[in-house]
C-alpha cells in the first residue's frame, strides 16, 4: 500500500534501479513471490516424499538395515534415528509426524493457494499486483522461517515432533522431555506452526482484499473465473479457521514451556511417575480447537486444486463449465459447512452421542456440495471436443482420484463405521487420494498449464504424459492397498508394519508393492524435474495465449512485466467462452467484446444447431455474459 | 499500472483497500482471541468446585488500566479527527497522548501487576487434608452460606521446611522462585511450608471475608504451617497454579503483544507523519485510521478481559 | 467517513461539520464507557443469586461497552455493505468456535468407572 501515486515518479525510477536481492529475493512482486512459494513448496513436497520413503521402507522390511541412506542419515541424526542402517522407532514417529506436517502446511498449501494464487489471481481479475506487495512478501518470508524452524527441528536434542501430525494432548505435551523444553523438537514444531500461520493470515487478508478490490473494469463476481472463486474462499477459511489454531498452540506452547496444564487433566501419570502440574485441564480440548482449523484445512488443500482443474477443464474440453454458478455456490456452501463437521475426527473420543448425531449429519451434509462439484466436471466434459493436452490429462486424471478419495469419506461420516475404521490404513487411504492423485495432480495441471505464461516456453509434452501416465499408475499402487489393509484394522501408526499382528497377516505383502509403488513414483518425478528446469532455456518458444484460452491472464504478455499489463484489460463476457455460435474461433477471450449479433440470440434466428446444448444457451442468455452497456 | 484504490475508495464498494485489509485481519483476531476465550469457559466450566479462583487480581489497578485504555481510544479517533480537519498540531499531541497512555497500561501491567502475582504464594491442599486445615479455610461457613469451598491457602511464603541429605532444617524464602529452585536440588525434599496469610485464609468465617475486596489488603501477620504431605500443588501465582493464571498470563500477554505492537506503529507516525501530511494528507489519515481500527480493537478484548479476569 | 463522491481533496467544508458532529459522539461515548466500566466493578460486588446470573449480567454490561467501541469508535454505525458482510461470515464462524464450548456440556463424555 505504500507505492502511493504521489511518488509515482520516484517509485518509476526505482523499478529499473532494483537490485538483485529486491528483484528475485526480497521482492513485492507477486508474480515472484508466486514462483518463490512454488519452488520452496515443490521443494517441500519432495522433501516430505523422502520422509514417506523411509517410512514406507520401514513398513515394507521391518528390522532391515536400509541400504546407503540409512548410515547417511545416521551420521547426520546420530544413532537415536539409526542404528546400523535400522530405524529407530522415535525416529519412525518424527517421520511420520513431520511428513504430515511438512506435507500439509509446507508444501500442498504453499503451492496449491499461495503460489497459484499469487501468481495467477491478479493476473486472471486483470489487476497490476496484490494489494498489498509488502504484506505478501512479508507473508513469504514468515513461510520460509516457519519452514526452516520446521528443518532445524530435526537437529535439536530429541529430534523433531513425534506426537503425530495432529500432536494431540497430553501426548505432544510431554513428548521430547529436556531440562530446557525451548530446545525440543515439539516445541520447534509449534514455533514454526506460529509463523506459518501468520504467513496464512497475511496471504488471506491480502487475496481477499486484492479479489474484493482490484478487479478489472466489467469483472464482476459472476465473470470470476472459478479458480479465483476457489482462491477467495480457501482465504476465507484460512483467515478464519487459523487463529483458533494458533490459540491453542499458544496454549500447548504455554504447556511446554509453562508448566501450565491447559490440556493436562488432574492425575495423568507419565512414566509411571505422577505429572507435576496443577492438572484440571481437558486434551478434548486440543482436539476440538486443532480440528476446528484442521477440518476447513481439508478444504483448503482441495480447493484450489478444484480450481486449477476447473479452468483447465474447460479450456481443454473448449466448452464452458457446465453450470458455473453451481460450482460457485457449492464452492461458498462448502466453505460455511466446512467449519460445523470438525467433530466427525473425534468420535473415538467418548463424545456424547447426541454431539456425534449431530457431526454426522452435518458431514453427510457436506458431501451434497463436494458431488455437485464433481458432477458439474464430469459433466463438463461432456460433449466437448477434449485436447488431451498434458494439463488435461492431469485434470481429467484428478476425476476419478478425487471421487474416489471422496466416496471413501462419506462411510467415515457415520459414527458406528468411525469406530472401526478410525486410525487404520483406510482413513489413511481416504484422504492420501484426496490430497496426492487428487490436489497435487491438480498442481502439476497448474505447473504444465501455467507455465508457458510465467516463462515464455512451454514445457516437453512428451516427458509431461510419461509424467503424468507413470505417477497415475504408482499413486494407485500405493493408495490403493491402504484400503485393504485398513479394511482388515491395520493401524496407521505401527511401526512394524503389523508383522507382529495376527489380523493383518493376510495384507501384509501389500506393503512391499506399496514400496516399490512409491520408489518408482519418485523416479516418475525426475522427468518432471528435469523438464522444469530445463524447458526455461530449452523449452520451445510459444505465444502470449498458447492455449487459446480465454481468461485475462494470457492477456499479459508472457512472462507478464512488472506491473502485469501495458493498459488496464477490461472483462466483457464470462471467464469460459469456449466455441460460442457467434465466434469463428472456438474460444472468445474475455478481454474482448462478443459480436454484436449475440444480442439477437435470445430470440429466434438461431437454429437449435447451432447451440450446443440448452446449458450453454442459458450460459450465453444469462446477463452476466452480456457485454456492458 | 499502479496499484488502484490505495488513497481513494473503489466506486462499487466505496472502500480503500486498507479499510478492507485491516477488517479481515481483525477478523482473524476475533477468531484467535474467540479460540482464547472459548478455552476459557471451557475449562472454566470443567473445573471442579474451588478450583476457580476469585479475587486474586487487584481491581483498583485493573479498573485504573481499563480507564486508560478507554482514554487512549478516544485520544487516537481525536488525532484521526484532527487530521481530517487538518489540524496537524491536535494531531501530534492527541497521538502522542495515545501512546503515553499506551505505555502507562503496558507498564503497569509488566512492572506492577505481573510481579505482584510471581510474588504470591498458593497452596492447594489434598481433600482429606483440607478437615486439619479448617481453621484457614472455614469450610464448614461457606457450606453454610451456599459458597463454593476454599481448597486452597494463599499468602506469602515465609519460610520451607525441607530434609537435605537426610538433616531436617528450616530454610528462608524471600522469593518463591527459590522453592523450585531448592526442589531441583539433589537431595533435597520439601517438608513443610510456613506461609503468612492472606486475609481470606487468616479470618476464614468472617462473613467479609466471603466475597473479594475492591480494595486490595496486605497479607496479614498470622502465620500457618502447611505440611507438604497434605499439599496437592504449591507454587507461586505463575501461570502453572492454575487454569485460571494460566488462562490469565496468556491473553493479557498476548493482549500486551498487541499494545505494544500498536504503540511502536504509533511512534512510527508521531516521527514519521510529516511528509506524507504535507503531500498526501488524506492517505496519513486513512493510515491512521486503520491503525486507529487496531488499537480499538485492542481496547474492545479489554473490556471482555476485565470482567472476566478481575471481577468474575 | 468520507463520502463516496470524495476524491484526493474532500469537500473541505463539509467534512469539516460532519468531523465536529462526529466529535461530540466521541465525547459522549467516553464518558458512557467510563460509566459502564464503573457500574462493572460495582455490579461485581452485588449476588444476583448465583454465579451464572453474575456472569451473564456483567458480560451484557461488557457487550454494551464493547458495541459503543464498535460502533462509535470503529465507525461500524456507517460502514459499506462489504464489512459487513465480511463480519457477519466472522461472527458466524466465532459463534461456531463458542457451540464447541456448549456442545461439550450438553452432552458430555462418559468416562468409564
Amino acid at each position: 500500500m505504500d507505492s502511493a501515486s504521489a511518488h509515482h515518479h520516484e517509485e518509476h525510477h526505482d523499478h529499473h534501479e532494483l537490485g538483485w536481492w529486491q528483484k528475485y529475493v526480497f521482492s513485492t512482486d507477486h508474480k515472484v513471490i508466486g514462483i518463490q512459494y512454488g519452488i520452496t513448496g515443490l521443494s517441500f513436497l519432495l522433501f516430505g516424499f523422502g520422509l514417506m520413503m523411509l517410512m514406507r521402507w520401514q513398513l515394507a522390511y521391518p528390522g532391515d538395515p536400509l541400504p546407503i541412506i540409512g548410515k547417511i542419515v545416521e551420521n547426520v541424526l546420530g544413532e537415536e534415528a539409526f542404528k546400523d542402517g535400522v530405524m529407530a522407532s522415535d525416529f519412525y514417529n518424527e517421520l511420520g509426524a513431520m511428513h504430515g506436517t511438512i506435507m500439509v502446511f509446507l508444501g500442498i498449501v504453499p503451492v496449491a493457494f499461495a503460489a497459484f494464487g499469487n501468481y495467477v489471481v491478479p493476473l486472471q481479475i486483470g489487476a497490476p499486483d496484490m494489494a498489498f506487495p509488502k504484506i505478501n512478501m512479508a507473508s513469504f518470508w514468515s513461510f520460509a522461517v516457519g519452514g526452516v524452524i520446521m528443518l532445524v527441528s530435526f537437529f535439536v536434542p530429541g529430534g523433531a515432533a513425534k506426537s503425530g501430525w495432529t500432536s494431540y494432548s497430553p501426548l505432544a505435551a510431554v513428548n521430547g522431555l529436556h531440562e530446557n523444553m525451548w530446545m525440543t523438537g515439539q516445541t520447534f514444531w509449534l514455533l514454526g506452526m506460529v509463523m506459518l500461520i501468520t504467513s496464512s493470515l497475511l496471504g488471506s487478508v491480502n487475496f481477499i482484499t486484492t479479489i474484493i478490490q482490484l478487479r478489472a473494469p466489467g469483472m464482476s463476481w459472476m465473470r470470476m473465473p472459478y479458480f479465483v472463486w476457489a482462491q477467495m474462499v480457501t482465504a476465507y477459511l484460512l483467515l478464519l479457521a487459523f487463529p483458533p489454531l494458533e490459540a491453542a498452540s499458544f496454549m500447548q506452547l504455554m504447556d511446554r514451556v509453562a508448566g501450565t496444564s491447559f490440556f493436562m487433566p488432574s492425575g495423568l501419570v507419565v512414566n509411571g511417575q505422577p505429572w507435576a502440574v496443577a492438572g484440571g485441564g481437558s486434551p478434548l480440548l486440543w482436539q476440538h480447537l486443532f480440528w476446528f482449523l484442521a477440518h476447513p484445512e481439508v478444504y483448503v488443500l482441495i480447493l484450489p486444486g478444484l480450481g486449477i482443474v476447473g479452468d483447465v477443464i474447460a479450456n481443454g474440453t473448449r466448452k464452458p463449465l457446465w453450470s458455473y454458478k453451481g460450482l460457485v455456490y457449492s464452492t461458498m456452501g462448502i466453505g460455511f459447512l466446512s467449519f460445523v463437521v470438525w467433530a466427525h475426527h473425534m468420535y473415538l473420543t467418548g463424545m456424547g452421542s447426541k454431539v456425534s448425531t449431530f457431526f454426522q449429519t452435518t458431514t453427510v451434509l457436506i458431501s451434497v456440495p463436494s458431488v455437485v462439484i464433481v458432477t458439474v466436471l464430469l459433466m463438463s466434459l461432456w460433449g466437448g471436443s477434449i485436447k488431451f493436452t498434458v494439463p488435461m490429462l492431469f485434470a481429467t486424471g484428478f476425476l476419478p482420484m478425487f471421487g474416489l478419495g471422496g466416496l471413501t469419506g462419506i462411510p467415515l461420516a457415520f459414527n458406528s463405521i468411525g469406530l472401526y475404521l478410525h486410525d487404520t490404513y483406510y482413513v489413511i487411504g481416504h484422504f492420501h487420494y484426496i490430497v496426492a492423485p487428487g490436489t497435487i495432480f491438480a498442481i502439476f495441471a497448474g505447473v504444465y498449464y501455467w507455465y508457458p505464461k510465467a516463462v515464455g516456453r512451454n514445457m516437453n509434452q512428451f516427458w509431461g504424459r510419461v509424467h503424468f501416465f507413470g505417477s497415475f499408475a504408482c499413486m494407485n499402487g500405493i493408495f490403493f492397498p491402504m484400503f485393504l489393509q485398513g479394511m482388515a484394522g491395520m493401524h496407521r501408526r505401527w511401526y512394524d508394519g503389523g508383522a507382529g499382528w495376527d489380523l493383518t497377516q493376510n495384507v501384509l505383502h501389500w506393503n512391499p508393492f506399496m514400496f516399490w509403488s512409491a520408489f518408482i513414483l519418485g523416479l516418475f518425478q525426475i522427468p518432471f524435474i528435469l523438464n522444469f528446469f530445463l524447458s526455461i532455456k530449452f523449452g520451445r518458444l510459444v505465444s502470449d495465449n498458447p492455449w487459446d484460452a480465454t481468461t485475462l491472464e494470457w492477456a499479459a504478455p508472457s512472462p507478464p512485466p512488472h506491473g502485469n499489463f501495458a493498459t488496464q484489460p477490461s472483462a466483457y463476457t464470462g471467464p469460459y467462452e469456449y466455441s460460442h455460435p457467434e465466434v469463428a474461433a472456438d474460444f472468445s477471450p474475455q478481454w474482448l467484446p462478443l459480436p454484436e449479433k449475440t444480442e439477437t440470440l435470445r430470440g429466434d434466428g438461431v437454429t437449435e444447431k447451432a447451440r450446443p446444448n440448452l446449458v450453454d444457451q442459458a450460459m450465453v442468455d444469462s446477463p452476466e455474459t452480456q457485454p456492458r452497456a | 499500472m499502479e496499484i488502484p484504490y490505495t488513497v481513494t475508495p473503489r466506486p462499487d464498494t466505496q472502500l480503500w483497500n486498507a479499510k478492507i485489509g485491516i477488517w479481515l485481519f481483525l477478523a482473524s483476531e476475533v477468531m484467535l482471541f474467540g479460540g482464547l476465550f472459548s478455552g476459557y469457559v471451557f475449562l472454566r466450566l470443567g473445573a471442579e468446585p474451588g478450583f476457580w479462583p476469585h479475587g486474586l487480581l487487584n481491581v483498583p489497578v485493573g479498573t485504573m488500566n481499563t480507564a486508560i485504555l478507554i482514554l487512549s481510544s478516544v485520544t487516537v479517533v481525536m488525532a484521526w479527527a484532527s487530521l481530517k480537519m487538518r489540524r496537524y498540531t491536535h494531531y501530534l499531541v492527541y497521538l502522542g497522548a495515545t501512546i503515553v497512555c499506551g505505555l502507562i497500561f503496558l507498564v503497569v501491567k509488566l512492572a506492577y501487576e505481573y510481579p505482584q502475582k510471581f510474588d504470591h504464594f498458593g497452596i492447594y491442599l489434598k481433600e482429606e487434608a483440607r478437615l486439619k486445615y479448617e481453621p484457614y479455610l472455614g469450610n464448614e461457613h461457606l457450606a453454610k452460606k451456599g459458597l463454593a469451598p476454599r481448597t486452597e491457602i494463599t499468602g506469602h511464603l515465609h519460610a520451607v521446611d525441607i530434609s537435605r541429605d537426610g538433616r531436617e532444617e528450616e530454610v528462608e524464602i524471600h522469593s518463591p522462585s527459590e522453592v523450585s529452585h531448592l526442589a531441583q536440588e539433589k537431595g533435597v525434599q520439601i517438608l513443610g511450608y510456613h506461609i503468612n496469610l492472606d486475609t481470606e485464609n487468616a479470618d476464614p468465617t468472617n462473613p467479609a471475608n466471603d466475597r473479594p475486596h475492591f480494595w486490595h489488603k496486605p497479607p496479614s501477620e498470622k502465620q500457618a504451617h502447611v505440611e507438604a504431605k497434605d499439599v496437592l500443588w504449591a507454587t507461586a501465582f505463575l501461570p502453572k497454579h492454575s487454569n485460571y493464571f494460566a488462562t490469565y498470563f496468556t491473553i493479557t500477554g498476548l493482549h500486551g503483544l498487541h499494545v505494544f505492537g500498536g504503540i511502536v506503529v504509533f511512534t512510527y507516525f508521531f516521527f514519521r507523519s510529516r511528509k506524507m501530511y504535507d503531500a498526501e494528507p488524506e492517505h496519513l489519515a486513512n493510515r491512521l485510521e486503520v491503525a486507529g481500527l487496531f488499537w480499538h480493537f485492542v481496547d474492545l478484548v479489554w473490556i471482555f478481559v476485565f470482567p472476566i479476569f478481575y471481577l468474575l | 467517513m468520507s463520502t463516496p463522491s470524495t476524491h484526493s481533496q474532500p469537500g473541505h467544508e463539509n467534512e469539516h461539520a460532519a468531523v465536529t458532529v462526529h466529535v461530540r459522539a466521541y465525547m459522549l461515548v467516553f464518558g458512557a464507557l467510563l460509566v459502564l466500566t464503573g457500574v462493572t466493578v460495582a455490579l461485581s460486588y452485588f449476588d444476583f443469586g448465583s454465579m451464572q446470573a453474575n456472569i451473564v449480567i456483567a458480560m451484557i454490561v461488557a457487550t454494551v461497552k464493547a458495541g459503543l467501541v464498535a460502533l462509535i469508535f470503529m465507525h461500524l454505525n456507517h460502514e459499506r455493505r462489504q464489512i459487513y458482510v465480511l463480519l457477519a461470515f466472522t461472527v458466524f464462524f466465532a459463534c461456531g468456535l463458542f457451540f464447541l464450548t456448549w456442545l461439550h456440556y450438553w452432552d458430555p463424555i462418559r468416562l468409564p468407572h
